[in-house]
């Protein structure tokens, strides 16, 4: 393999893996900070013992995003070094405020929320988790406001063939940032709702715990249904269309939407097959595609064929699977929420053992998506690594050997397997303990 | 003083506070590999809530150096490759055995968690020093700036240079021998026990390697020589860094532990200031020719940039001394006698 390939097979395992864990700590750490607004409230313990569960979950899995995190800050450099030299003048705006302004937050209050809590009373505590919570959202802010510059270069101009930043409000204030952040944050809670339902659903399936898991789903179920169907509309919706407006080739690719057409139909299940540029075994709500863009049945797309070669994606069937799987997986996550909180409402969810079944299985499926999601932007945006200005290929470290970085991504591969067994281990065994 | 030097400051006064915040934490590591079982789970619970805080210094630090130097940050993380993913894998190993040596109750895991926590604080200190002893050598910068360390080559420090040499190794346990003092001085102020006659024992070989290394930096590193010449104003940091050091030693004589570990914090970061004032502009000087060296001025970003950077800099900063200061005003407390903190 050249290393070009391996230095975008490393980022792609090590952020890929890094992103398991912040998507349940920024979903937690609400789910959390709605638990301690309970306990305050209504004076019931069972919400304490509740929260003092999750945050043990949560610190467990706080460790694991801030040691997979580090390397990904550190990679910008050791493997796209020509990407950084270019556009760190921008972007090191927005990842030097995510360790200034959200690290220091979320790593101070941290201390608070794990170690503070007979020192700062329940008020003092509730804070600490907020503030646990406030820094864990920025963080997610300046992140995925670097991921939209590169997804939609704004507030800069070419000065001698360097990118230099002109408006630092532009680019915090990118068009592009509004509904990917608000997307990326409803996923996490997404995540976070179904970890926690789903362990209640363990909980009352196995007649343990059963109050904690009670408790544990009045909050999860309401969250995970409204968190569901905002990330379908309008977050995703939007961010569809914005693709369609900026990346016209990429919304082709990921649609499997070969042919230009004016009635395009919207694909459900189908295989492309890049020979013939056609989608295999296709299922499709004819019609469908042009309303969703367009709002109405006879709007044109373009199709991938009639785009030159140099636009496209260079992995056209798995970034449309990577899409159809997250939109597959997020209608699945609405109709499941949705069974849950109908059960919830007529007060039947803690013994309607399918519906609980649904609940346990689908714990791992919010991961899957939210992993789809960022593929679907991340390989969405290829060739480019700042779409319109660099290629991917022009972005990789030039003085570093493939040698080296297969040694690392191998090193990487066996260290997080070990990272993966470990937190598997000891998630496993504080769900085991459950809340005392 | 023009925006390039203003950040050149700010850049290493953060990292600067990472060595003496981290340093701390790493410092009580190595002291962890010589504790009997109990006195390890104190050294732990000394740790407890700062820990994260205390590394999130090289993240927000690495973050303003990419921010205000891309060109510097883009070469040197690609150049020292290979150590940084060590740095980075020991990061990890280092995290999960504070942390898993706390919560793992175990008769075979505690031990091994608390061994692995250790001995990665102690690798930890010996790679960024050499770290460190690297940036003040210099490296093989060709004439695009650019340049590829391999672990070692030579040992030398002329040429085609590694990682390892015999002046970056020599940094290494220099860097280590201090943080353990530096870390002594925590325990002491933070959980007493023998602490304080642990870093009574430390002062002299810390006074005698330090002198040595620098005695070596500059025979290695000439520009440093040139420097204090030239700017003789920059005496102070090293005077300030012997004040921490002989203070360090009154207070610990007179049984004034939290003192005597601020005037290490002193030291420490005098210490840093000291290489760092000898090396500007010189970000990542050259080990061959001075002029391919990365200066402050030449890979600094476009001013636009650097100027906003302040506004947003300076407010962040201020946050985050308002948290460290709570945070050790807190849990100070939790050192006195039959506090658990738990």
């Amino acid at each position: 393999m050249d290393a070009l390939s391996l230095h975008r097979l490393q980022f792609a395992f090590t952020a890929g893996f890094h992103y398991l864990f912040p998507q349940l700590t920024m979903g937690l750490a609400l789910l959390i900070v709605v638990l301690k607004t309970l306990a305050l409230r209504k004076g019931d313990p069972v919400y304490d013992r509740s929260a003092k569960f999750w945050a043990r979950i949560f610190g467990l899995n706080f460790l694991m995003g801030v040691v997979t995190g580090i390397p990904l800050e550190f990679e910008f450099g050791t493997n796209w070094a020509r990407f950084s030299e270019a556009a760190g003048g921008v972007i090191g705006q927005t990842l030097a405020m995510e360790g200034t302004f959200s690290f220091f937050l979320e790593s101070t209050f941290l201390g608070f929320f794990l170690y503070g809590e007979k020192r700062l009373g329940p008020r003092g505590h509730w804070w600490a988790a907020f503030l646990v919570f406030l820094g864990s959202w920025l963080s997610g802010y300046f992140i995925v406001a670097t991921n939209a510059w590169m997804q939609h270069p704004v507030g800069y101009e070419i000065r001698d063939g360097e990118i230099v930043l002109t408006s630092f409000l532009a680019l915090l204030t990118n068009p592009w940032l509004v509904g990917q952040y608000l997307h990326t944050m409803l996923g996490a809670v997404v995540t976070a709702s179904f970890v926690m339902a789903g362990t209640a659903a363990y909980y009352l399936l196995g007649g343990r715990h059963e109050t904690e898991a009670r408790a544990f789903l009045r909050v999860s179920v309401p969250a995970g249904l409204a968190a569901a169907l905002l990330l379908a509309f309008p977050t995703g919706d939007s961010q569809a269309k914005l693709v369609y407006k900026h990346q016209p080739a990429t919304f082709a690719a990921m649609e499997g939407h070969f042919e230009t057409s004016p009635r395009a139909p919207l694909v459900l299940i189908g295989q492309p097959d890049m020979g013939r540029l056609e989608l295999d075994n296709p299922l499709h709500v004819p019609g469908m595609l042009s309303f969703l863009t367009h709002y109405r049945f006879t709007g044109e797309i373009k199709g991938l064929r009639d785009f030159p070669r140099e636009e496209w994606p260079d992995n056209v069937p798995l970034l449309y699977y990577a899409y159809h799987i997250m939109a597959g997986l997020g209608t699945i996550f609405i109709g499941a929420m949705a069974l849950a909180a109908w059960r919830l409402w007529r007060g039947t969810l803690h013994v309607s053992r399918a519906t609980l079944w649904i609940l346990l299985l689908l714990i791992p499926f919010p991961y899957i998506a939210n992993t789809a999601g960022w593929m679907t932007a991340e390989l969405g945006r290829q060739p480019w690594v700042i779409h319109g200005l660099m290629r991917t290929r022009d972005a990789a470290s030039e003085n570093v050997a493939e040698g080296n970085v297969l040694f690392t991504l191998i090193g990487f591969l066996g260290l997080y397997a070990l990272l993966a067994l470990l937190f598997a281990v000891l998630a496993g065994r504080e769900v085991e303990k459950g809340p005392a | 003083m023009d925006l390039p030097a203003l950040w050149f400051c700010l850049v290493s006064g953060m990292l600067a506070l990472y060595v003496v915040f981290d340093g701390f934490d790493i410092g009580a590591g190595i002291l962890h590999v010589f504790a009997k079982p109990e006195g390890r789970e104190r050294i732990r619970g000394s740790l407890g809530p700062y820990w994260h805080g205390n590394v999130v210094w090289l993240l927000a630090g690495g973050g303003t150096l990419y921010f205000a130097f891309p060109a510097v940050y883009a070469r040197a993380f690609s150049g020292f490759y290979l150590p940084l993913m060590l740095v980075l894998w020991l990061l990890v190993f280092r995290a999960l055995g504070l942390e898993l040596a706390e919560h793992v109750h175990h008769r075979v895991w505690k031990p091994f968690w608390g061994v692995c926590f250790g001995l990665s604080s102690l690798l930890l200190a010996v790679v960024f020093g050499a770290a460190l002893g690297n940036v003040v050598r210099g490296v093989p910068l060709d004439a695009n700036g650019r340049f590829f360390a391999p672990f070692w080559t030579h040992f030398g420090t002329e040429g085609k240079v590694g990682v390892l040499d015999w002046y970056t190794v020599l940094a290494g346990a220099v860097a280590a021998l201090v943080l353990t003092f530096h870390g002594a001085l925590w325990l002491a102020q933070a959980i007493g026990g023998g602490w304080g006659a642990v870093a009574r024992r430390l002062h002299w070989p810390v006074g005698i390697a330090v002198a040595l290394l620098t005695a070596a930096s500059f025979s290695v590193q000439p520009h440093i020589v040139e420097r204090l010449t030239e700017h003789p104003s920059g005496f102070a940091f090293p005077l300030l860094a012997i004040g921490g050091y002989i203070g360090a030693r009154r207070f610990l004589e007179s049984g004034r532990a939290p003192r005597a570990f601020l005037m290490s914090c002193v030291m420490v970061a005098a210490l840093l200031a000291s290489a760092v004032f000898g090396l500007y502009p010189y970000l990542l000087p050259s080990n061959g020719d001075p002029s391919l060296g990365l200066t402050a001025q030449g890979t600094a970003a476009p001013a636009y940039g650097l100027k906003i950077g302040l506004l947003w800099w300076i407010p962040g900063m201020a946050l985050v001394a308002v948290y460290f200061t709570v945070l050790f005003r807190t849990f100070a407390r939790r050192a006195e006698p039959g506090g658990t903190g738990h």
